[in-house]
């Protein structure tokens, strides 16, 4: 134990203290964030089209997806910070892959409660056995098992050794998932972009579609903001750790 | 070749401690033989839909007789204190990863040579397929589990509940086996006919297998670091 402590106080010179730069970094997220999710919302519910058999319903279209590119991108950039962690041995690597691994699951989360919702009103039934569906829930599964590596008892690096290698392996097995599935049985999302396999079905109407792209762009900073806030949670933490231990080493004096 | 010999060393090893104590395979055909009698109850042999079921009863029974095993690999080095032993001998870590693999997989065969004909028996399952594809079968969808299995055993060996954290790791990352081995399976039990899709599954497993058993053996280096 005494050992482990030692090894993270030797890592306190080396983490440079950009507490003011990151502050107002995380005020210009912030405010983007909101900006960008108001101009969403005016994009959603005035400027797209209403669906014609779906209606209102349709519009939570616009969030399931954009959840669902959030997650999809926070796992990828779990996989490349899991690979930049086994190369470079750098403390921030693993918080980095750490935190953008839980907002990846919570916006999983959020596509899996946003979509059943959705399938109730537009195919009558909460779930159904298809590619993509199952897929998520996979993937959903794969990263609480990536976070329950990281609530392993131990030293950090061992639990941020271990998870990296989790990270790539999980990664590389989504797209496999997703074909085995896909072969398996394909029934119900339609291809939105571009020509679907039937000719038929497809296709976006384009004020939906920048409406798409907007919320997109804003789930992006979005995500920007709460990888930021908590990367810099990460680090206070690990900053409270240090005092605590300087405090105990003071009264054992 | 010094990696094969040193890890043919290690699974003789293992096998040799496993032929000794009898441990690991006796629990791992008795669970099989209760996993099969649990099914008896859940799926009335004597009804004839039961017959559809069978091939997702083979491949549970794999999983979960194939879990027992993984788990004990490597958690029992660690009980005798051996796993830093394994570490500091003159050879690699993709060695030890190896030399479990075989011992896994042979314990694995053996268990499968025993409880899938008793289950066809018990279930008065007609074998009307080919048997050359489905060892096949058995024999790849078996491989990959293992290599994957051994791997994150290896991972999972660091925690103190392993055991439980095991199946969390190993289920989610083999979907695409069990899909695959389950519909090939199903393919080649029922109807034969069919046999072309069941060759497809096979490719998709043996390309899951080929990329997994590269990737740990890349990735190995990185989990049993001292």
């Amino acid at each position: 134990m005494s050992m482990n402590l030692e090894r993270e106080k030797a890592m306190l010179p080396g983490t440079p203290l950009t507490s003011m730069k990151s502050a107002s970094l995380s005020k210009i997220l912030f405010a983007g964030t909101v900006i960008s999710m108001l101009v969403s919302l005016y994009f959603i519910f005035i400027f797209a089209a209403e669906e014609s058999t779906m209606h209102a319903a349709q519009k939570i279209f616009y969030f399931h997806v954009s959840s669902a590119w959030l997650a999809f991108m926070a796992f990828f950039v779990t996989f490349v910070f899991s690979i930049l962690f086994l190369i470079k041995r750098k403390r921030i690597f693993d918080t980095y892959a750490y935190v953008s691994a839980e907002i990846g699951v919570v916006f999983t989360i959020i596509v899996l409660t946003t979509g059943p919702i959705w399938a109730r009103s537009a195919w009558n039934t909460w779930w159904v056995w298809e590619p993509r569906l199952i897929t998520t829930l996979i993937l959903f599964f794969i990263y609480i098992a990536y976070i329950m590596i990281r609530q392993m008892d131990g030293v950090w690096d061992k639990k941020a050794r271990l998870s990296a290698v989790f990270g790539i392996i999980g990664f590389a097995d989504v797209p496999i998932v997703f074909f085995a599935i896909r072969w398996w049985q394909t029934k119900f999302h339609p291809i939105v972009f571009g020509d679907g396999p039937s000719q038929q079905g497809g296709g976006i109407e384009s004020s939906m579609l920048v409406a798409l792209l907007v919320t997109i762009a804003a789930f992006t900073i979005l995500y920007a903001y709460l990888l930021q806030k908590g990367v810099s949670f990460e680090k206070m933490k690990f900053k409270v750790e240090q005092y605590k231990e300087k405090l105990r080493e003071e009264l054992e004096k | 070749m010094n990696l094969f010999r040193t890890a043919l060393i290690l699974a003789k090893k293992d096998l040799y401690s496993e032929l000794k104590t009898k441990q690991i395979l006796t629990t791992q055909i008795i669970f099989a033989g209760l996993v099969i009698v649990v099914f008896s109850f859940a799926f009335d042999p004597a009804n004839n839909t039961t017959k559809a079921v069978i091939p997702g009863v083979i491949w549970v029974i794999i999983v979960f007789a194939g879990i027992l095993g993984l788990n004990r690999s490597f958690i029992s080095e660690q009980r005798n204190e051996t796993m830093q032993g394994l570490l500091v001998a003159p050879m690699e870590a993709a060695s030890i990863y190896l030399g479990k693999f075989l011992a896994n997989f042979a314990m694995m065969l053996v268990v499968e040579l025993v409880s899938i004909p008793f289950l066809f028996l018990l279930f008065d399952f007609k074998f009307l397929g080919s048997v050359p594809y489905f060892i096949l079968v058995v024999f790849l969808g078996s491989f990959g589990f293992i290599a994957i299995g051994t791997f994150l055993a290896a991972l999972a060996a660091n925690s103190k509940s392993s055991e439980m954290l095991l199946p969390l790791l190993l289920f989610p990352i083999t979907t695409p086996i069990l899909i695959g081995v389950v519909q090939a399976t199903k393919i080649i039990l029922t109807n034969v006919e069919k046999l072309s899709s069941a060759i497809a599954w096979i490719q998709l497993v043996t390309a899951y297998d080929v990329i997994f058993f590269v990737v740990c053996f890349l990735l190995i280096d990185y989990v049993l670091e001292v």
